[in-house]
C-alpha cells in the first residue's frame, strides 16, 4: 500500500500536469484531440470505478448522468450565459442530484435488478430530450466555450485549449475521487461492497452509503459529460446512446473496475480502439460493414476477455502476482 | 368506448410478446441463477437465421422453426462456452457479484456486432403468415387482427407446453431441482450441467420466437440498432421482474401487465413517453412489491 | 462389495483436511465414523460421493473408483449419500423429492416399487406427499432426506449426521431405522456422526477420526468399551 500523504499526491498530480502542458504543445492536432478525449475518459471512468468498483452497485445508465451534465452546461451557457467555469459547477450539481434520486431509488436493489433499472433509465433518458423545446431535440443545442484567451498566444489552438481544460478538470476530479476512495466513506463503500449484513452490523448505514456513491459518482460523469459536449461542441441525444454505458463499463473493467490508478489504461483503451480498428482493417482489407462494427466487436471482445480472464484489472493482478512472488521468496 | 377496447387489444397483444422474452429470461434464471442481459441479443440473432430461411425457402411456417432451432442452439453454445467458464473464473474477488451481469452485456455487445458485420445494412424484412390488417367493426377497424391473434394464441401455447414440461416431467422435475439445489440433484443422479444447457436451449427457443413475433407485428423490419430491439432488450427484463421471476405464468402476467400499462400510458397520457414508461413501471415495481406479482417474498440477493 | 478406503488424503488449499485415511467395510456392514466437529467427517463422505476432490489415495467400492468420477456418475455405481443438514429441496414437493431421487431409474416399475418401500418404512412421508417439504418438521426432513436417497436402489449408503438437531425420541426411530436398513435390506452403511454412542450402539464396526487421522478403529464394541473413546466421545 502507498504511504503518501495527500500532500505528496497533490504535488505529484501538478508535476504531472504540467508535464502534460508541456507535451501539449509538441504534439499534432489529431493527438491533442486525442489527449483530450482520454481526459475525459478519465473522469468518467473514473466515477464508475467508484461506484461499481469500490460501493459494489453496477450502473449501466451512466451515459444518462453524462446527459444531464450536458444538457445543464449548455442550457446554463446558452439560456442564461454563465462563464465557463460555472457551466461545469452546475453540470456536477445537477448530475448530483439525478445521481441522488436514482440512488434513493436504487438503495434497495441488488445486483442485476440494479443494472437492469439504470439499463431501462440509459434507454429511457435521452429521448425525454426530444419532449422539451429548450432541448434542441434531435439535433439538440450548441455548447461553446469560446477561444482560447488571446493572453495564451497566436498558435494555441481550439483543440489545445480544450486539452488544456479537460486535462485540468481531470486532474482536480482525479485527486478528490482517490481522496474520497481513501477516506472514511470509501472503506464504507467496500465494507459495504463485501458484505451488507456485516458492514450494517458495524454501524454502518449502507443505504446512505450507497446514495452517497451514487451522489459522488454522478456528480463526476457529469463534469465528464459537459467536457464530452465541449470537445463535440454540441449537446444532442445521439451523443449519449446505450453504446456510451457500455464503452464506460468497459473501460472500467478494463482498468481493474476497483483500481482507480489503472484508469488511464482504460481511458487510453477506448480512445486507441476505434484507430486500431481502422488500422487493423486496412491491412486486412475486410468489407466496409466489418469495418463499422469493429470498433464496437473489439470493445465486446475485450469486455468479455478481461471479465473471463483478468476479472480484479491489470493493475490488481500484477499486484497480486508481485505479493505471491515475494511470499514464495520468504518461504 | 372503442379507443378503450383498441388501447386493451394493443396492450394485451405487445404484451404477449414482452411475456415471451419474460419467459426466456425466467428460463435462465431458474436453471442458471443467472439474468442473461444477451437473451434480446440472442433473439434478434434467431430472427436473422428466420429471415434467411423465408429468403431461401420463403415460407414463414419454415422460419418460425428455423429460429427456435437455431436460437437453441446458440443458446446451448454460449451456455457450453462462455458461462461455464465464465462461473469457474469468476467466483471470487472484487468483480464476482458483477461478473455474470458485466460478461452477458459483453456477449450482447458481442453479438450486436457480429449481426451488424454478417448482415448490416441490408433491408432485411420478416412478413408474417396472415395479415396484418385489422378486422372491420362497421366501419371502424379494430387493433387487433389475424396475425395478432396468432401471436396470442402461439404465446398461450407456448406457456402451457413449458409449464406442463417444467411441473409435470421428469426433466421440468430435474430443471428445477438442478436450479434450486444444484449439489442434492447431483447426489440424485441429475446429470446438472446437461440440464444447464437444456435450461438455455429452452430459452433460446421462446426467445426466437419472441424475436419473429415482434419483427412481423411491427413493420417488418429489424436492425441490432432498431427501436424495437431495444424495447426487446429491458421489457423482457422488466416485464419478468414484475412477474416475480420465479414462475412463467408470473413472465406472461408480468408481460401482459407491462404491455396494458404501456399501452395506456401512450394513448391516455402522452405517445412520447414510450421510452421512460418502461422505466417508472420498474421503479414503481420495485419499490412496492420487489417480489413480483406473484413471487414468494424471499431473499432477493441475486 | 466393499468399501476400500487407502491413504486418502484431502487437503482444501493450504489446510489439510483428510490425511493418510485407510479403513475398509464389508458389505452388510454399517460403520460408524465418529470424531469432533472439524475432524473431517464430513470432507470425507464428500469425497466418497464425488462433491469434493482428492489429493492422493485410493478409495473403490465395488471395483470402481470414486476418486475421479462426478457424483451423478457415483450414484449409478450404487452409492447414495444424504449430505448433512437434512438434504433435501424445500421448494419441490414430497413427493417430487422422493421421484427425484429415482429419476436417473430405467426401470419405471422398480421406482415405483422403491416409492411403495419408501413410504412403508417412513409411513409418515406417506401422509404428506403433497406437501413441500419446507412444511415438514426437522424429523420428517431427515426421513425424506434418507428415502429420497434409498429411491436411487443404492447398495451403500453415506449418511452425514442423520442426528443433528433433532429430538432424542426422534433419534432413536432414525437411528432404529438406519440398524433396521442393514440387517432387513442388506445395505452397507456408513454413518458419520457426532452422537458417538448412539452410532457405535448401531454399528457394527467404528472408525474414530481426529483432525484428519484415523485415530483407533475397530469393532463397535471393542471402541465402545475403550476407555481413551469413552473418555474423549462418549462422555464417561
Amino acid at each position: 500500500m502507498h504511504k503518501f500523504k495527500s500532500s505528496h499526491h497533490l504535488a505529484f498530480f501538478i508535476i504531472f500536469g504540467f508535464i502534460l502542458f508541456l507535451a501539449g504543445n509538441r504534439v499534432d492536432e489529431l493527438r491533442v484531440y486525442q489527449g483530450a478525449s482520454i481526459a475525459v475518459y478519465v473522469v468518467a471512468i473514473s466515477s464508475i470505478i467508484l461506484l461499481t468498483g469500490y460501493s459494489g452497485q453496477v450502473s449501466l445508465g451512466h451515459g444518462a448522468l453524462l446527459a444531464i451534465g450536458a444538457y445543464s452546461a449548455a442550457v446554463a451557457r446558452n439560456n442564461f450565459h454563465a462563464p465557463v467555469v460555472l457551466t461545469f459547477v452546475i453540470a456536477v450539481l445537477a448530475a448530483a442530484l439525478g445521481g441522488a434520486l436514482l440512488g434513493a431509488a436504487a438503495a434497495r436493489l441488488s445486483g442485476p435488478y440494479l443494472a437492469g433499472t439504470t439499463l431501462a433509465l440509459a434507454i429511457g433518458l435521452p429521448s425525454l430530450a426530444n419532449q422539451f423545446p429548450i432541448f434542441g431535440g434531435e439535433q439538440g443545442v450548441f455548447f461553446d466555450v469560446g477561444f482560447p484567451p488571446p493572453s495564451l498566444g497566436e498558435g494555441f489552438t481550439q483543440y489545445k485549449w480544450f486539452f488544456w481544460i479537460a486535462g485540468l478538470a481531470a486532474l482536480i476530479s482525479i485527486w478528490l475521487v482517490a481522496n474520497i476512495l481513501r477516506s472514511r466513506y470509501g472503506r464504507n463503500w467496500r465494507a459495504g461492497r463485501s458484505n451488507e449484513t456485516a458492514a450494517a452490523l458495524a454501524g454502518i448505514s449502507v443505504s446512505r452509503s450507497k446514495i452517497l456513491a451514487f451522489t459522488i459518482s454522478a456528480g463526476v460523469a457529469g463534469l465528464a459529460g459537459a467536457l464530452l459536449s465541449m470537445t463535440i461542441g454540441t449537446v444532442s441525444p445521439s451523443a449519449f446512446p446505450l453504446s456510451l454505458s457500455f464503452s464506460l463499463l468497459t473501460g472500467a473493467v478494463l482498468s481493474g473496475v476497483s483500481t482507480l490508478s489503472g484508469v488511464m489504461i482504460g481511458a487510453v483503451t477506448l480512445v486507441a480502439i476505434p484507430e486500431i480498428a481502422d488500422a487493423v482493417a486496412t491491412r486486412i482489407g475486410v468489407s466496409e460493414r466489418f469495418t463499422t462494427n469493429l470498433p464496437g466487436l473489439m470493445v465486446s471482445t475485450l469486455l468479455i476477455l478481461t471479465v473471463l480472464f483478468v476479472p480484479s484489472g491489470p493493475v490488481e493482478q500484477h499486484r497480486t502476482r508481485q505479493a505471491r512472488k515475494a511470499a514464495k521468496e520468504k518461504n | 368506448m372503442f379507443q378503450l377496447i383498441n388501447t386493451l387489444l394493443i396492450g394485451i397483444t405487445a404484451g404477449s410478446i414482452y411475456s415471451l422474452m419474460a419467459i426466456s429470461i425466467v428460463l435462465v434464471w431458474r436453471s442458471t441463477r443467472v439474468i442473461n442481459f444477451a437473451q434480446a441479443g440472442m433473439a434478434l440473432l434467431s430472427t436473422y437465421f428466420g429471415y434467411e430461411a423465408i429468403v431461401h425457402f420463403n415460407s414463414f411456417w419454415i422460419a418460425l422453426p428455423v429460429a427456435m432451432v437455431g436460437g437453441a442452439g446458440v443458446a446451448a453454445l454460449i451456455e457450453l462456452v462462455f458461462m461455464r467458464l465464465l462461473v469457474k473464473r469468476s467466483s471470487t474477488g472484487p468483480i464476482a457479484a458483477v461478473a455474470p451481469i458485466i460478461a452477458t452485456l459483453g456477449l450482447l455487445g458481442l453479438i450486436k456486432g457480429i449481426i451488424s458485420s454478417i448482415w448490416g445494412g441490408a433491408d432485411v424484412r420478416l412478413v408474417g403468415p396472415v395479415t396484418n390488417v385489422g378486422y372491420s367493426i362497421g366501419d371502424k377497424t379494430l387493433a387487433f387482427s389475424p396475425l395478432k391473434l396468432l401471436t396470442l394464441c402461439t404465446v398461450v401455447v407456448l406457456m402451457l407446453l413449458l409449464t406442463l414440461l417444467f411441473q409435470k416431467s421428469n426433466i421440468g422435475l430435474s430443471l428445477r431441482a438442478s436450479a434450486y439445489s444444484p449439489e442434492i440433484a447431483r447426489l440424485s443422479g441429475v446429470k446438472v450441467d446437461f440440464v444447464r444447457t437444456l435450461g438455455w436451449s429452452l430459452a433460446g427457443a421462446a426467445g426466437a420466437v419472441a424475436g419473429i413475433f415482434q419483427t412481423v407485428n411491427g413493420n417488418g423490419a429489424f436492425s441490432p440498432e432498431s427501436i424495437e430491439f431495444a424495447l426487446l432488450l429491458i421489457s423482457g427484463f422488466i416485464a419478468a421482474v414484475i412477474g416475480g421471476l420465479e414462475s412463467l405464468v408470473g413472465a406472461v402476467v408480468g408481460g401482459l401487465v407491462l404491455g396494458l400499462v404501456i399501452s395506456f400510458v401512450l394513448m391516455y397520457i402522452s405517445s412520447s413517453l414510450f421510452f421512460i414508461a418502461p422505466f417508472v413501471i420498474l421503479l414503481i415495481i420495485l419499490f412496492v412489491r420487489p417480489q413480483g406479482i406473484m413471487g414468494v417474498k424471499a431473499a432477493r440477493r441475486a | 462389495m466393499t468399501l476400500t478406503v487407502t491413504e486418502l488424503t484431502i487437503h482444501h488449499g493450504a489446510i489439510c483436511a483428510i490425511s493418510d485415511v485407510s479403513f475398509t467395510v464389508s458389505k452388510g456392514q454399517l460403520t460408524a465414523v465418529i470424531g469432533a466437529n472439524g475432524a473431517g467427517k464430513t470432507t470425507l463422505l464428500r469425497t466418497l460421493s464425488g462433491l469434493n476432490k482428492s489429493t492422493h489415495g485410493q478409495a473403490t467400492w465395488n471395483e470402481h473408483n470414486l476418486l475421479h468420477s462426478k457424483p451423478e456418475t457415483i450414484v449409478r455405481h450404487g452409492v447414495s449419500h444424504v449430505s448433512e443438514g437434512k438434504a433435501v429441496i424445500p421448494e419441490l414437493s414430497v413427493v417430487e423429492n422422493l421421484e427425484l431421487g429415482a429419476i436417473w431409474r430405467k426401470n419405471k416399475k422398480e421406482a415405483t416399487e422403491s416409492k411403495a418401500a419408501v413410504t412403508d418404512i417412513f409411513p409418515r412421508l406417506g401422509e404428506r406427499l403433497n406437501q413441500r417439504a419446507d412444511t415438514l418438521s426437522g424429523g420428517e426432513r431427515q426421513m425424506l432426506a434418507i428415502g429420497r436417497a434409498l429411491m436411487s436402489k443404492p447398495q451403500l449408503l453415506l449418511l452425514d449426521e442423520p442426528s443433528l438437531g433433532l429430538a432424542p425420541l426422534v433419534i432413536e426411530q432414525i437411528f432404529q431405522t438406519i440398524r433396521d436398513l442393514t440387517t432387513s435390506m442388506g445395505l452397507t452403511v456408513v454413518l458419520v456422526e457426532q452422537n458417538a454412542m448412539g452410532a457405535l450402539k448401531i454399528a457394527d464396526q467404528g472408525v474414530v477420526l481426529n483432525l484428519g487421522k484415523v485415530a483407533v478403529a475397530g469393532t463397535a464394541q471393542s471402541l465402545i468399551a475403550d476407555p481413551q473413546v469413552r473418555a474423549a466421545y462418549l462422555g464417561y
